[in-house]
């Protein structure tokens, strides 16, 4: 085991898998940074520090730094998998989605099934999203609930650095393709990791802390705040299950039923916009196959259906909060019929 | 480049499976034998030909929504495909594709597509695989798709990658019912091409050789590392945008005059009688050997097993 930043966390998985399997390629914008500038390549090492030293290892024909061209990132990674290559593709800024929705959407997610189950597609899409940095309505947001609808996709959110290595080892080596969202505000926690080949298997959720009164679902950085909950309402004498979901697609749905089952009660907190959202998804999950086990109406800790805002006051008002998923919990356990 | 005369029976054949076969969906779709949108190749033939009698399996091709002629210059099954278009469980794809996603990795051919201008993005992709193994990534494209941003920025990345990726743009002068003149906002498309920093070059889309030659020499160009390029060839679509367009904006008489004028296999014919390369018996037998294909591939089709609905969720995920 050694204490990593999950940034750090994110270089060295890359660059072990790249070591092990040499069809694995990266391409983005700025992952080696300073090319045809007089600074020279490798000035930046992708923005969130997540690839520096792998041009200099690797070449310029596997960390492959491209222009500001997201559909052709997206388009170029989706030929080299369809052709043998395993291909991580960064997209600066999950907001960014919307330039290449159309090579996300209607080409790398429906190849394998609309080719008939004779293609592959191994291609991870790493977006950095979240809140947290005041970076305004077009650099903040939470994406996972679009990505979640889409079949062909499969959706990591990891929130510790362990996670983050069993996931992404696991995403690269996943012949489907993977959107790996990195919580942009996560990548300076540290942790634990372990050394060595890790994999975590997707769709299984990790349990964070044990209660029988409340269900706590979480992913990404909502888990920190929801365990830092968690742990205040335990001195309360409420107990909390918190569930770090890991995957929204494959879904763990076995854990979440199983929780809903033993507490009555379930919270649910989402960094996105409350409508047609995972935390929507969820709750109707709950309510249609665990409607007996509930105590009291399904709560929702969520952002408001607005953009996220700018200003440091707007955002922490936007971004759901320990206090929040708290009032969320004793509201449930307050709650009486009639 | 002379071609031998197994090479000229051969691409003669090729043209022609593509001609009957869109000919024969013609008339199966006016039938209604035939679900969804369809869009034919007809008259364009000389084009995905003569490109792709210099691929082998491991060159890539992706393809647009007009991908049938593509997918059977590039090796794929006639039969499959023709499964695959009337919506069986046997076709190439299954049935979930359907004439607009047809594609078989097996032969370098990476899929016809939905979505205009889709293609060279992923063609650049092919184009690290195919600098990785000494072949090349063509992107075929029309006219349409040549405006599509998707597309400026698949030219500019293969430049600056300087992958071996040919952008293949044949002008058939109509995005869907628009005329080339209105659409396409530069005076040419082949200096647009070249301001990307590409070798840009044009050729005649209905004469098989002008093609065979001019892509030849394209493609030695790419695989010696020197970068991408591009060619546009003057084509004609001898049908609609899609089966069942009533064409109102074509010109009086313009279909009976390029389909009198501008027929790529005529051109073919005349060429190659006229050399003494081959004479019109050899051309009659490809022409019966390639009606019966085509009346076995429809056949089959008819009677072929459809889908059912436990099929609907196969093959979403390799494994989930």
């Amino acid at each position: 085991m050694a204490k990593k930043m999950i940034r750090d966390v994110i270089r060295d998985t890359i660059d072990e898998e790249m070591a092990r399997d040499e069809n694995v390629i990266m391409l983005g914008e700025d992952i080696v940074g300073g090319n045809g500038a007089p600074g020279g390549p490798e000035a930046i090492g992708g923005i969130w520090g997540t690839s520096g030293g792998l041009w200099a290892k690797y070449g310029p024909d596997r960390v492959i730094d491209t222009p500001i061209s997201e559909s052709a990132i997206i388009g170029a990674a989706a030929g080299a998998a369809l052709t043998g290559k395993r291909a991580i593709a960064e997209i600066m800024f999950a907001d960014f989605i919307g330039v290449c929705m159309d090579q996300i959407w209607n080409q790398v997610a429906k190849f394998r099934y609309m080719f008939g189950g004779k293609s592959k597609c191994p291609v991870v899409i790493r977006m950095p999203y979240g809140g947290g940095y005041n970076a305004a309505p077009q650099h903040s947001q939470s994406i996972h609930q679009f990505v979640t609808a889409m079949p062909g996709l499969k959706v990591v959110m990891p929130s510790t650095p362990a996670d983050t290595k069993g996931l992404l080892t696991q995403a690269i080596r996943d012949d489907d393709p993977v959107i790996f969202l990195e919580h942009k505000f996560l990548y300076a926690v540290s942790g634990e990791v372990p050394d060595g080949e890790y994999l975590i298997p997707f769709g299984h959720a990790r349990q964070v802390t044990q209660g029988d009164d409340v269900t706590i679902l979480a992913t990404g950085m909502m888990v920190a705040r929801a365990e830092q909950a968690a742990r205040e309402l335990a001195q309360d004498g409420i107990g909390c299950d918190l569930i770090d979901l890991r995957t929204t697609s494959p879904l763990d749905e076995e854990a979440i039923l199983d929780s809903v089952e033993r507490t009555g009660r379930l919270l649910i907190v989402d960094e996105a916009p409350p409508r047609c959202s995972f935390a929507t998804d969820l709750s109707a999950l709950v309510a249609q196959k665990a409607f007996a086990s509930l105590k009291a109406p399904i709560e929702m800790v969520t952002a408001p259906h607005s953009p996220v805002p700018f200003a440091r006051e707007l955002e922490a008002a936007y971004l759901p909060s320990p206090e929040k998923i708290m009032a969320g919990a004793v509201k449930l356990m307050s709650w009486r019929r009639g | 480049m002379q071609l031998s005369r197994e090479a000229l029976i051969r691409a003669y054949r090729q043209m022609k499976t593509i001609r009957l076969f869109e000919e024969r969906l013609h008339d199966e779709i006016a039938l209604g034998e035939i679900a969804g949108f369809t869009h034919l190749y007809a008259g364009q033939e000389a084009c995905a030909v003569g490109v792709c009698e210099h691929l082998g399996p491991t060159d890539y091709i992706i393809s647009t929504h007009r991908g049938h002629g593509h997918c059977i210059a590039k090796g794929c099954d006639v039969v499959a495909m023709m499964k695959e278009i009337y919506g069986s469980r046997d076709g190439l794809c299954k049935g979930k594709g359907g004439s607009m996603h047809i594609a078989d990795m097996g032969v370098g051919m990476l899929g016809a597509n939905g979505i205009v201008g889709a293609g060279a993005p992923i063609a650049v992709g092919a184009g690290i695989s195919a600098k990785s193994n000494g072949t090349v990534s063509i992107a075929f494209s029309g006219d349409g798709a040549c405006n599509q941003g998707t597309t400026f920025e698949a030219m500019n990345m293969a430049v600056v990658l300087k992958l071996p990726v040919i952008f293949v743009f044949e002008n058939n002068h109509y995005s869907e019912h628009t005329g080339e003149a209105y659409a396409v906002g530069a005076e040419s498309m082949t200096a647009r091409s070249a301001a990307f920093g590409m070798k840009a070059v044009k050729a005649n889309g209905i004469d098989f050789f002008d093609v065979y030659q001019t892509i030849g020499e394209l493609i030695e160009y790419c695989k010696a590392g020197n970068g991408p390029a591009s060619i546009e060839l003057d084509c004609e679509r001898f049908y609609g945008h899609f089966e069942g367009d009533p064409q109102r904006y074509r010109g009086e008489g313009e279909l009976d005059r390029i389909r009198e004028e501008r027929d790529c296999l005529k051109t073919f014919r005349t060429k190659v009688t006229e050399a003494k390369l081959l004479d019109g018996e050899a051309l009659d037998a490809v022409d019966a050997e390639v009606t019966a294909l085509i009346e076995r591939a429809v056949a089959e089709s008819k009677a072929a097993p459809k889908p059912t609905a436990q099929d609907v969720l196969e093959d979403v995920y390799i494994s989930y």
